[in-house]
């Protein structure tokens, strides 16, 4: 099904593919963009010899080389900064951030510089660089590591900021995102990294970034998520259809800049909408898109708009770690509201 | 017969065994985290395996009723010396309710303990540093005799927090104690990868105080050079770092598999250094230890982690609800 989507620059050959999960999609995909462009540089933590803590840059270094594929010093500000300091001298690094959650050493260069040096200086320097940072809760292991913080980002004009919930995706995504003029921010998540495999074709292919995409059709509800969330989405959607709710997914994939019309127009064909994410609900993301809905379908809307969500406290310890994340049960509870409103 | 190096600095023959005893303690708590992680029992476990002596020794230098310790996520030897006890350390391993510092909140390995000053930490490495730092200036404005000890990694001494802490400390000759734990690796990343000056101890300089690079597999060393830099922090006199050099025995964590980037010879080689080993052979050496004392020990340190295993695997769960607790101050 992936196939027929934005399926762009296949070369042309005859398409090869390969089986592959999430993690396996990005190690393709920085592959191929060291093989295309020269100027593609790799920067992180235990990504060289180690092949990355996820094993997402594994093979790499030895590939392309301890110049192109860095194990840096362990301090995420030297690491973004110094991708910035690349970026204005012409290459287009690739930074990785071991966790989301170890990314605050290096906010201040994010916040101050990476998304603002093309607006403060009209343009005449700009630093294209991928942040790839794995993320979200669900793999046990709390405090801090397990946090989704991606309204820290979408909160930041001058920052795209994509995440994949598929390994077809995964590449397209991370291709498209290192040949976009501006910095994007790649969140991965790790529940999802070795949880399901496609066939993800073996050359260069990009997926927008700034398109949603529309995974199931149905009538009466638009479920909206993205990354790990997905996968709570569709078994809620299941277990809805078994009650007679037909609903209709969305996969957001990029959370800034969002797809206001994919929304629109199946909020407005549907007229309710479920909004579903594991960070926390105040200063969520799902406020955003209960604006979107809002400014483009209010008079479509037979129901208020749901959010099932994180709570607002930092995502507990291992054994209550469940408990924290939205389930299938309570995304069916939400369906339920907003049908039977 | 082995020369006595102890009693020169005032430390009795019973003292040296409660260090070795308590080394032993922490690596045999250790191990059995890695067993129980390995059965699935518990989620993740950081070992301290390598380090026990650098800890120990360090933490028996400092005053357990005035001293605040600040460690890193590998100080079993640290902790277990500032009083926490093995079945604390379980419970927080299996994340239980009744985990007395954090009811399973804190990630096993992020230790803090309020009654014993052992103060909280968190995952992101380094942070740390410079509470530390304001701990000792807090106890510097309050003249009271406190000495702020933290510790981290090698890796960790490059992060901002590092280089901030230890200049606030210099310029303001704050009674810190900084105590880098050497132990070769940063995850899979070796030393030369992560410095570019030979020693750790070498950043001292530019903050001011004075640094010493250590042998981290002896007790008996660390504690000499902790206890000198208590000493002066305590007259006055300002910060101190400390590298402990020692080498990492077990894979980074429960999640790493250290085949990828270091050779089995090479970590073979290294345990020949267990300091488990050496300082058990030095006791023997001077007379303080025998074969019969080793076995009461063995068996005392094998009881009290059997019984703390079972404590804590039997102790129940916190209940979803306390996940929305103490997040903010509990309205009265
Ligand atoms: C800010 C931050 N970045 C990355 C990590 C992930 N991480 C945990 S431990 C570690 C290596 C630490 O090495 P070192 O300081 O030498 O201490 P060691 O584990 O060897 O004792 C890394 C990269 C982290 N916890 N915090
Ligand atoms: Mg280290």
């Amino acid at each position: 099904m992936a196939m027929e989507m934005e399926v762009k620059d296949i070369p042309q050959k005859k398409e090869t593919t390969q089986f592959l999960t999430i993690v396996q999609a990005v190690n393709d995909g920085m592959k191929t963009l060291l093989e295309t462009d020269d100027t593609v540089m790799i920067l992180g933590e235990d990504i060289g010899k180690n092949g990355g803590v996820f094993r997402a840059t594994e093979g790499l270094q030895e590939k392309f080389g301890a110049d192109r594929v860095i194990d840096t010093p362990l301090a995420e500000a030297g690491i973004i900064g110094t991708s910035v300091g690349l970026a204005v001298n012409g290459f287009k690094p690739i930074a990785e951030i071991q966790f989301l959650g170890f990314i605050y050493p290096a906010y201040e260069q994010i916040m101050t510089h990476v998304s603002r040096i093309r607006m403060r200086t009209m343009g005449h320097f700009s630093v294209p660089m991928v942040i790839r940072a794995p993320y979200g809760a669900g793999i046990r292991s709390p405090e801090i590591h397990s946090d989704s913080t991606e309204t820290l980002f979408t909160h930041m004009p001058g920052i795209k900021v994509v995440c994949p919930s598929t390994p077809y995706d995964a590449k397209g995504l991370l291709i498209a995102a290192m040949e976009d003029p501006d910095p994007v921010l790649m969140l991965e998540p790790m529940k999802s990294y070795r949880a399901k495999r496609e066939e993800v074709p073996t050359g260069k292919y990009t997926v927008e970034i700034g398109k949603g995409k529309k995974v199931k059709e149905g009538t009466d509800v638009t479920l909206i998520a993205w990354g790990a969330m997905m996968t709570v989405v569709e078994k809620a959607a299941e277990q809805a259809e078994k009650k007679g709710i037909s609903c209709e997914i969305i996969d957001l994939r990029t959370l800034y800049p969002i797809d206001r019309e994919i929304i629109a127009e199946s909020v407005q064909k549907t007229g309710r909408a479920v909004i579903v994410h594991e960070a926390q609900l105040t200063g969520g993301l799902g406020n955003d898109i209960v604006s979107i809905i809002n400014d483009t379908s209010f008079l479509y809307l037979r129901a208020p708009i749901e959010r099932v969500t994180g709570f607002d406290v930092p995502v507990p310890f291992f054994a209550l770690e469940e408990d924290f994340l939205p389930t299938p049960a309570r995304v069916v509870e939400g369906i339920e509201k907003v049908v039977h409103f | 017969m082995a020369e006595n190096r102890h009693s020169v600095l005032g430390l009795s023959d019973e003292t040296v065994l409660k260090m070795y005893e308590t080394m032993l303690l922490a690596r045999r708590l250790d191990e059995r985290m890695w067993l129980l992680n390995r059965s699935g029992k518990i989620p993740f476990v950081i070992s301290c395996q390598g380090q026990e002596a650098a800890q120990v020794g360090a933490a028996f230098a400092l005053d357990k009723e005035k001293d605040y310790v600040l460690p890193y996520y590998r100080d079993m030897g640290v902790v277990l010396t500032f009083g926490m006890t093995a079945a604390d350390l379980m419970l927080s391993g299996f994340a239980k309710a009744e985990d007395p510092n954090s009811g399973g909140r804190q990630m096993p390995g992020h230790f803090g303990q309020k009654k014993n000053r052992i103060v909280t930490g968190s995952s992101p490495v380094t942070t740390q540093v410079p509470h530390a730092v304001g701990i000792a200036l807090g106890g510097k404005m309050a003249k009271e005799d406190v000495v702020a000890f933290v510790t981290f990694g090698e890796g960790s001494s490059n992060q901002g927090d590092f280089h901030e802490g230890a200049n606030f400390a210099g310029v303001h000759k704050l009674p810190v104690i900084f105590m880098c734990e050497n132990n070769k690796y940063a995850i899979s990343v070796p030393v030369e990868k992560q410095l570019a000056c030979e020693n750790v101890a070498d950043r001292a300089q530019g903050y001011g105080m004075p640094g010493f690079t250590v042998d981290g597999n002896d007790p008996i060393e660390v504690y000499k050079y902790v206890k000198e830099a208590a000493d002066r922090a305590r007259r006055g006199e300002g910060p101190t770092l400390i590298e402990t050099v020692s080498y990492r025995l077990t894979a980074h964590s429960s999640d790493d598999d250290d085949r990828t980037y270091r050779s089995p010879d090479e970590v073979q080689k290294a345990k020949t250094n267990d300091p488990i080993i050496t300082f058990g052979q030095y006791l023997k050496e001077t007379g303080v230890l025998n074969d019969e004392l080793e076995k009461e020990m063995n068996d005392r340190v094998m009881k009290e982690v059997n019984e703390a295993t079972e404590y804590a695997e039997n102790a129940p769960y916190a209940k979803a609800e306390d996940a929305l607790t103490y997040v903010y101050a509990e309205k009265q």
